[in-house]
């Protein structure tokens, strides 16, 4: 089995950083929050400060106390989400793909028919639906997140398993006699690793916004601490007209730096999928070392340039 | 099957499937749905509600399930979407009253980004590999940044601080709406920010988009070829644009989804009247004819933009019409 070997560059390193450390607040968050997120017994309004690193809500709250405890929720409901949906992308996809025929015709129908209808006011009816209790319930609402979010991995899926189906590895383990479950995860679901990767990051992409958003409607129960309650309260008590930018940018700036990791890891493994990409990562100092041109020069991949490169440019 | 027919047939049969999911849904709910509606409404419930939620569900639950499917699309067939519990008013008049801010906004905001996004696309993946590459990264910050905080902040910074724009609303509310010049010019004045919020938010999409298209297209033989022949930079700029931009094309329909979503919030952001503050108010008040009526609506909305959109492509793109005649 072919390892998954991102190549190394900057970005995607940062991407892993990033990420990391919000992996670590998920973990320790609530433990390491100062105060009792609910606790609202201080001076409210306070710019940040030394007792409250990032200041206090018009409720009298700890902001940094409700982003470290909101941290654990958001991450756990969106990281079910993406489990649960790149799993039903594999089995749905593979089949479809694998198996072809009348089963293809009908799981490509599921998944069209998902991919068309708009996953958020779905989302939102399904939820308003639940009874009561189940929206705060972090597997409830990560499994709900999953059913709308899951159709682009399998159709991306579907079609990369159709053009290995008739490869020569696939066909050899046919004429073997290997079961049909054992070629499609053995032989094909291996090969398929990378677009796997980049479909569970782009759920879980998914999963943070979708979720978030819900909260910030008021949509999940307003009283669990996720990033989207934050901006909630924040926008249900004017924070925005009444300029308390501490108060909205930690949440917001929380979720775009997560969704930036992701990108970035996803830059990596798209670069790793298609190497045409991945020279245009180049930097200009990078490109001087190696000895190309300072500008790619047209009609060349710059993989093709590399073997050209050296020679002199006649711009 | 041609590939249009194909198209067709999908949606159809999508439009289908949403209204009986729409259908399905309040009656999955264990026990009787209609005393769990006005159990959920927890005493705010007057005669009118409790006969407009029975009236939601046809000729009552006790008739075979076929029998009130039958009846519940007879009903949609007459265009009876059944009446909103709060404001008493059939929900068809309600939508189609609130449906046109959001298809202006929406409309608007999605034309402009993918203009904007997919021309500077064309221009950075043209110029890849210069100072150009370093759009990349704030495209990928861009992308993010949830759109309700983008929304939030320029609220914040742009008509709270810096009173550059109107705070909330579509129109100014001393005038009285109508086809004059001083009424036009408030809703435009109204919707510049919250357009630009859109704009803003989505561009990034469509730039990395077209850009990665670009590189690929670009190394392309027809466009070595173009070089070969001699055409001056532009053009063979333009040849390789035409080509690449036909996924973004492809994309315009799931994005359109991506944007009602967006709608909701942008509504709720920026005071807003349409369909998404209408959503978001029907959930809170427990009305459920609204909002059922409203997610069909939102759906169809989607579906028959998908399929503009389609048609489009289809025009575009010579290979999908050879197709079609073989």
């Amino acid at each position: 089995m072919r390892s998954l070997r991102l190549p190394r560059s900057p970005k995607v390193l940062a991407g892993f950083i990033i990420l990391s450390i919000f992996l670590v607040l998920t973990v320790i968050g609530p433990w390491i929050a100062p105060y009792d997120p609910n606790d609202s017994t201080f001076i409210p309004n306070l710019t940040p400060s030394w007792q409250h690193l990032l200041g206090t809500t018009a409720l009298g709250q700890d902001v940094l106390s409700q982003l470290l405890v909101g941290c654990r929720v958001t991450m756990v409901v969106s990281f079910i989400a993406g489990f649960a949906a790149t799993v039903l992308s594999i089995v749905i996809g593979l089949s479809a793909g694998y198996i072809g025929g009348r089963t293809d015709e009908g799981l490509s129908l599921m998944s069209n028919v998902f991919l068309a209808i708009p996953g958020l006011p779905l989302l939102i009816v399904i939820n308003s639906y639940l009874p009561e209790g189940q929206q705060a319930n972090p597997l409830v609402v990560g499994l709900v997140i999953a059913l709308t979010g899951w159709a682009w991995g399998a159709r991306v899926l579907r079609a990369q398993t159709m053009s290995l189906r008739d490869r020569d590895f696939v066909e050899a383990a046919r004429i073997i006699g290997e079961s049909r479950w054992r070629i499609m995860l053995g032989e094909i679901g291996p090969n398929l690793l990378p677009i796997i990767a980049a479909s569970f990051l782009f759920t879980i992409l998914y999963s943070v916004g979708v979720y978030t958003t819900l909260a910030f409607l008021g949509l999940t129960d307003v009283s669990t601490w996720n990033w989207g309650t934050m901006m909630y309260w924040a926008q249900s008590n004017n924070a925005a007209l009444a300029n308390e930018w501490w108060w909205l940018a930690p949440p917001g700036i929380a979720i775009a730096l997560v969704g930036t990791s992701l990108a970035l890891i996803n830059f990596g493994i798209d670069e790793f999928i298609n190497p045409r990409l991945r020279a245009a990562g180049l930097t200009a100092r990078q490109r001087r070392r190696v000895g190309l041109a300072k500008r790619p020069r047209l009609g060349f991949t710059p993989v093709n340039q590399s073997a050209t490169a050296g020679k002199k440019d006649h711009s | 099957m041609t590939t249009l027919a194909r198209r067709f047939a999908l949606f159809a049969f999508t439009a289908w499937a949403t209204i009986t999911v729409n259908f399905m849904l309040p009656r999955m709910m264990p026990g009787d749905p209609i005393q769990l509606l006005i159990g959920k409404l927890q005493g705010r419930v007057t005669p009118e509600m409790i006969a407009s939620i029975k009236a939601q569900f046809g000729q009552g639950l006790d008739q075979p399930i076929l029998n009130q499917y039958g009846n519940y699309l007879s009903q949609l067939a007459h265009g009876d979407l059944g009446t909103s519990i709060t404001l008493s008013a059939p929900v068809g008049d309600v939508l189609f009253s609130q449906l046109w801010w959001t298809i202006g906004l929406i409309g608007a905001a999605a034309v402009i980004s993918f203009l904007i996004g997919t021309t500077l696309g064309a221009l950075f993946g043209w110029t890849r590999g210069s100072r150009s590459d370093a759009a990349i990264p704030v495209a990928t910050f861009l992308q993010s940044v949830p759109y309700y905080f983008l929304g939030t902040v320029l609220l914040m910074l742009f008509a709270g601080s810096l009173h550059w724009f109107p705070l909330m609303g579509a129109y100014d509310p001393s005038l009285t709406p109508g086809w004059n010049w001083e009424y036009i010019s408030s809703v435009l004045r109204y919707a510049e920010l919250p357009i630009a919020s859109i704009v803003l938010c989505s561009l990034a999409g469509w730039m990395l988009g077209m850009r990665n298209m670009m590189v690929t297209t670009m190394s392309e033989d027809f466009v070595l070829m173009a070089v070969a022949k001699g055409l001056p930079r532009r053009r063979v700029m333009w040849h390789a644009a035409r080509n690449a931009v036909l996924p973004s094309i492809a994309n315009l329909a799931l994005t359109i989804g991506l944007l009602v979503s967006g709608s909701l919030l942008v509504e709720q952001i920026f005071n807003y009247p349409g369909v998404g503050n209408l959503l978001v108010n029907a959930v809170g008040n427990q009305d459920y004819p609204l909002l059922q009526g409203i997610f069909l609506l939102i759906t169809f909305t989607v579906l028959g933009a998908n399929l503009l959109a389609d048609l489009l492509y289809f025009v575009l793109d010579p290979r999908t019409r050879t197709a079609t005649v073989n």
